[in-house]
């Protein structure tokens, strides 16, 4: 058994609520005690329907607005896989939620309303889908009960997504045909629609391919912290404890330690305190090197064939979530992982229109914006491009003042060192 | 090649990853020890991260003064088996001090009280991070909680100022005065919980298991241990009954469920039959209202 996370993402209104209440009402993840809550607060309500979308709404302030703001994580598990969902609100105006949700999802649902089709929201959300880089799709036409069930209405959506999908390069989509309020195609095949053969939302969701992260990548490891016990027992010992991200290492494998570019040998690789041959990710480690070296929290440790970028000019993609707007000259602090350096804005080189995914010429970027920046930091980062690594290639900035997390970064290829 | 994980596995993984950031990113981290089954696998957990190193922090125990012996016993044993630091703070201390009024009614809850005995231990030792065994599976107002949740100088929670997390980067920066609560466990559930308990072997206090007690009835028919805090009345239906506790927190007002699940693998059979959620089958307090959980937080609770 393994762990999907998804996210889910919609229109307000579109009927992720209740396509989430219903994933966990039907695959019996819904204790009896909530239940009855449940059965309580739909009595409040004016039809008097077990409102399952109840089952997802969190914080007194949202049930007081109405709507959900925030991310909040729901489990289940089937006998298959254990479930994590991430459910971001479909408002207008919260791309950063969806951001960050996706930001640890092997899968996305996308939702559509039938009588709807494809909108703007849904071009928003395949654009976050797509640069964050999730590497399966679900496009899940929802509503189909209004519409007779219509087989028709359901291609026409999945040729006009097919559509959309293609410009923003997103592979690996199932579409899927349900009503989340009837039940239809979510956890139980429907009988309304029998023109659709394929799996259900649960089956596709228990069976669907996802990549383990030690799979052929680079390895990729940050020394989180050094282990130096100092006793009479371990007086020598000097181990340090990380995570592999990616890939894998073995005893003997000859690595440089990066930034700084010294090279040294794998001597000993420790998990649980017992030593192994081989550690493959995303197993927590400890390292024992060859030479002693003055390593410390935040480098990263590569094997010699298989170097990551290192570099102070970045190019990357961010989505901008502090209400203050960024502009060029602003200075921030960049959190890689275990690393930590100051960085400076030096150009906005476009900001993406979120419906059309025009590249619009901007001097600042705005709250929920994206868009492709020029960064110049203090100390070398090491990392791999986003798109060729999700371990490596993503970052924070941090407010200098706050300590607020303003955005999200995803890192292209480097670009050439230039003076100053 | 052994590149296949178990969920079990991924969850330890990302937990002693968390762990780790608590070490490498802060002065004065604490790890606040309820000696309840969560906390028990949080310090398992952290032996695996920094062994055989020291933990680079102490437990820290709030002590409610209404403990069930067996997890004051299981705690000190604990720590001394271990060689780990443990400070113990006391909830009638800080009454005394603060002059504030005791829990009272027929069930004396001291959980609300507890806040300010953490906030005072957060304040004299200058804790700069609280690793906590909250999963974000107890209730709703939890499940929007971030891994690391940064609370101002009085302990609250505010809930519209939280840090989006992305990937599994954290950011435990703070301002002088805040500080930050962090829940490695946050992705497990009950079930996980027990699962790892059981693969990895973690002894638990024996209050876990079936045994015998003398037990008050509520009216809603919820079974209290009889303890020198609880104010029993003449009417008072009083049974015997095999009971195990699903949670260890205030004698008072955890209840106990009549079971005869004496192991671990027992435990998690009775789990996968009943469906019963944990904090609503156990937390007297949590029923007085959805938003109870919600309040307790922003005062500076867990
Ligand atoms: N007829 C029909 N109504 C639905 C369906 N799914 C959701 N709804 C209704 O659409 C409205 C919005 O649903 P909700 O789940 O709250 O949407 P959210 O804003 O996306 O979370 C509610 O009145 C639902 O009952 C469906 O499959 N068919």
């Amino acid at each position: 058994m393994n762990i999907l996370k998804f996210i889910t993402a919609g229109s307000v209104d579109d009927g992720k609520s209740t396509l989430i209440g219903r994933l966990l009402y039907d695959s019996n993840a819904v204790s009896h005690d909530i239940l009855e809550t449940l059965e309580r607060q739909s009595r409040n309500k004016a039809d008097g329907e077990l409102d399952l979308s109840l089952l997802t709404d969190g914080l007194r302030a949202e049930r007081e607005q109405g709507i959900t703001i925030d991310v909040a994580y729901k489990y289940f598990s089937t006998t298959r896989r254990k479930f994590i969902i991430a459910d971001a609100p479909g408002h207008v105006q919260y791309t950063r939620n969806m951001v960050t949700g996706a930001s640890n999802a092997d899968l996305a649902i996308i939702l559509v309303d039938a009588r709807q089709g494809v909108v703007e929201q849904t071009h928003r959300h395949s654009l976050v889908a797509s640069l964050m880089g999730i590497p399966q799709i679900v496009l899940a036409v929802n509503k189909l009960d209004l519409l007779d069930y219509s087989e028709e209405h359901f291609y026409k959506i999945a040729a006009a997504y097919q559509e959309l999908a293609e410009k923003l390069k997103l592979r690996n989509i199932t579409f899927i045909p349900i009503s989340a309020l009837a039940g239809d195609n979510v956890v139980q095949p429907s009988a309304n629609m029998p023109w659709y053969l394929g799996p259900t939302l649960l089956e596709h969701l228990e069976t669907v391919e996802i990549e383990p992260e030690a799979a052929s990548d680079a390895p990729r490891f940050q020394v989180q912290y050094v282990i130096r016990p100092k006793s009479n027992e371990w007086h020598d010992y000097r181990g340090y404890a990380g995570s592999l991200r990616s890939g894998s290492f073995r005893r003997g494998d000859r690595v440089l330690v990066l930034p700084a570019g010294i090279e040294t040998e794998i001597v000993a690789i420790e998990v649980n305190q017992v030593q192994v041959e081989e550690a493959f990710a995303p197993q927590p480690l400890v390292l024992h090197l060859a030479h002693d070296i003055d390593i410390s929290r935040g480098d990263t440790i590569a094997r010699f064939d298989a170097q990551p970028i290192v570099s102070r000019d970045l190019e990357a993609t961010l989505c901008w979530m502090n209400e203050r707007p960024l502009r060029p000259g602003d200075r921030l602090l960049l959190r890689q992982h275990a690393a930590t350096v100051k960085a400076i804005v030096k150009s906005i080189e476009y900001r993406i229109d979120v419906h059309t995914f025009e590249h619009l010429s901007d001097d600042k970027l705005e709250l929920n914006d994206i868009g492709l920046v020029r960064l110049k930091t203090a100390q070398p980062l090491v990392f791999d491009a986003y798109k060729q690594n999700r371990h490596s290639g993503g970052f924070i900035l941090v407010n200098e003042n706050t300590y607020d997390t303003v955005a999200a970064g995803m890192l292209e290829e480097a670009t050439e060192l230039e003076p100053g | 090649m052994s590149t296949h994980f178990d969920y079990l596995d991924h969850l330890e993984a990302q937990a002693i990853h968390i762990l780790r950031e608590v070490a490498g990113q802060f002065e004065r981290p604490a790890l606040l020890f309820s000696g309840g089954k969560d906390s028990i696998t949080l310090v398992h957990l952290a032996l695996k991260a920094f062994r055989p190193g020291k933990l680079p922090f102490p437990l820290v125990h709030i002590d409610t003064g209404h403990n069930f012996p067996e997890v004051i016993r299981y705690r000190d044993e604990l720590a001394a088996r271990f060689g780990e630091r443990l400070i113990v703070r006391h909830v009638e201390d800080t009454i005394r001090r603060q002059g504030l009024k005791d829990a009272t009614g027929k069930f004396p809850s001291r959980n609300a009280l507890q806040t300010y005995t953490l906030l005072e231990v957060i304040e004299e030792f200058e804790f700069d991070a609280c690793i906590g065994g909250a999963r974000r599976d107890e209730e709703k107002a939890r499940a929007k909680e971030r891994i690391f949740s940064v609370r101002d100088e009085f302990g609250q929670w505010d809930p519209k100022r939280q840090r989006p997390e992305l990937w599994d980067i954290y950011n435990g920066s703070i301002r002088k005065g805040e500080n930050v609560r962090v829940f490695p466990i946050s992705n497990w559930t009950e079930l996980d919980v027990w699962s790892y308990i059981q693969q990895e072997n973690i002894a638990l206090p024996e209050i876990y298991f079936s045994h015998r007690r003398n037990c008050v009835v509520t009216p809603a028919g919820q079974l209290l241990a009889i303890t020198e805090h609880i104010n029993l009345e003449p009417e008072d239906e009083i049974a015997v009954r095999d009971v195990r506790f699903r949670t260890v927190g205030d004698a008072t007002c955890t209840a106990a469920v009549e079971s005869p699940a004496t192991t671990v693998d027992d435990i998690i059979q009775e789990i996968l039959i009943a469906k019963i959620s944990e904090r609503g089958a156990t937390r007297l307090d949590d029923r007085l209202s959805e938003a109870a959980m919600e309040d307790r937080k922003k005062n500076g609770y867990f």
